[in-house]
């Protein structure tokens, strides 16, 4: 399966979506949306650890032994995340304190060890590295737009400025755990809508066919193993 | 505060108003991937909760011994290695000594290596107990009880969600909203619901 490197970089935008269409790292895409603000900057945090931990995994694929990859891309994660994560305390501490324990918790984020295992470690340092670019600016799209909503809707500012705040009454669910789990429902529909216009196939389910973990899922009989049979 | 109201307010928040899914969002792929049967949802949260007090157990000394004040920048990579290494070892101890607990809930052990949940609360453990305030006893009592209680609400996030879904199968939804999304509507109200509790426990 040969890409071209534009389709490469594109794929990670719409076509397959890590939010809306892999439907992966679904915990820092709830937590953290309050603020288009918060949005922008765990997308560029996570961007960054995506693209460094691609390039690294590509350049020692042949290194890293099969039966100990999992445990050595973690490593090489977490490693990035702890880089960024000092590099936003010094710099930003404002979002530092927005995205609190969110910002570590990149290292779980399935989005970066899925590609880390779908894509890193069978491509060669340059399809990687646009790889995570394009996957992380879909990540951050999609963060952005439901902070936005959320922000919106449940403070009536964008970016701290004031939009309907003085207007109307803010509904403050939108900014309360409820509020993510619904935007986040609406969001998904929205772009399974789109898709099913376009003749694509749409998301019914969790992201299990891109997860790392699938396998032992799928022995836990639960909805992967119909994912699978979907396909 | 008293030791004893501390960790009743640990409990009624790990519980009730500072759920770990429905409040933190932490552990939603088991949450929404996990939860169609009641039987399953309820092994999987037994096993995430045996693997957060373990993994408190062993990371909250070593960040009291070792990593404070100097090393703190090490906690991410220290932490997840750490629980790695424990659930590993737990999946062996498990096979070689105690079959049947195997058998129950060795297929969920390696998920839950990746698992936000369990990372998550190893590091609130860190952040939310005031290191300087209370004696290395004390913490550790708090810590252990918070990974239980996180563990248990947990559970009941599940359990509960996963009743819901049995239900939501036979409704009649339009087909855009079909799976994910009206899981995720539903996810929503469930977590309207525990907004109700807010403020108890203080």
């Amino acid at each position: 399966m040969k890409q071209s490197k534009w389709n490469v970089f594109t794929n990670g935008l719409l076509r397959e979506n890590p939010t809306l269409r892999l439907v992966l790292g679904t915990c820092p895409t709830l937590a953290v949306t309050t603020a288009a603000k918060n949005g922008v900057g765990m997308g560029i945090a996570a961007t960054i650890v995506l693209v460094c931990s691609n390039a690294v995994i590509s350049l020692l694929r042949n290194v890293i032994p099969e039966k100990v990859r999992i445990p050595a891309f973690i490593t090489i994660i977490a490693g990035f995340v702890s880089v960024v994560q000092m590099l936003v305390k010094a710099f930003l501490p404002t979002i530092d304190t927005a995205l609190g324990i969110y910002l570590p918790l990149i290292v779980v984020n399935c989005i970066i060890l899925a590609r880390a295992e779908m894509f890193a470690s069978k491509n060669s340092f340059v399809p990687s590295v646009l790889d995570g670019l394009g996957m992380g600016i879909g990540f951050t799209a999609v963060l952005t737009l439901m902070g936005a909503i959320r922000e919106f809707l449940g403070a009536g500012t964008l970016f701290s400025l004031p939009i309907t705040a003085k207007v109307i009454d803010p509904m403050i669910i939108f900014l309360l755990p409820p509020g993510g789990f619904f935007v986040f429902g609406m969001l998904v529909a929205a772009s399974n809508a789109i898709a099913k216009r376009r003749g694509k196939p749409i998301v019914e389910k969790m992201g299990c066919e891109n997860c790392p973990a699938k396998d032992s899922c799928e022995n836990a009989g639960n909805g992967c193993d119909e994912a699978k049979e979907a396909e | 505060m008293k030791t004893t109201t501390m960790i009743v307010s640990i409990i009624l928040a790990g519980l009730l108003t500072n759920n770990m899914v429905l409040s933190k969002f932490l552990g939603i792929c088991p949450f929404l991937g996990v939860s169609k049967k009641v039987n399953t949802a309820f092994s999987m949260s037994i096993a995430v909760t045996l693997v957060m007090i373990i993994a408190t157990a062993v990371t909250y000394p070593i960040f009291y011994f070792l990593l404070r004040p100097d090393f703190e920048y090490l906690e991410t990579v220290v932490f997840i290695l750490v629980i790695a290494a424990i659930v590993q070892f737990i999946e062996i101890f498990l096979k070689k000594y105690i079959k049947p607990i195997y058998n129950a809930l060795g297929i969920y052990l390696p998920l839950i290596t990746t698992n936000c949940a369990v990372l998550g609360i190893t590091m609130l453990n860190v952040t939310d107990f005031d290191v300087n305030a209370y004696s290395f006893g004390k913490l550790y009592l708090f810590s252990l009880t918070n990974a239980l209680s996180a563990g248990l609400g947990f559970m009941l996030a599940m359990v509960l969600f996963a009743g819901i879904r049995q239900r939501l199968e036979t409704a009649d939804v339009p087909e855009f909203m079909k799976g994910l999304p009206i899981t995720l509507v539903a996810a929503a109200l469930c977590s309207l619901s525990f907004l109700g509790f807010a403020g108890i426990g203080g």
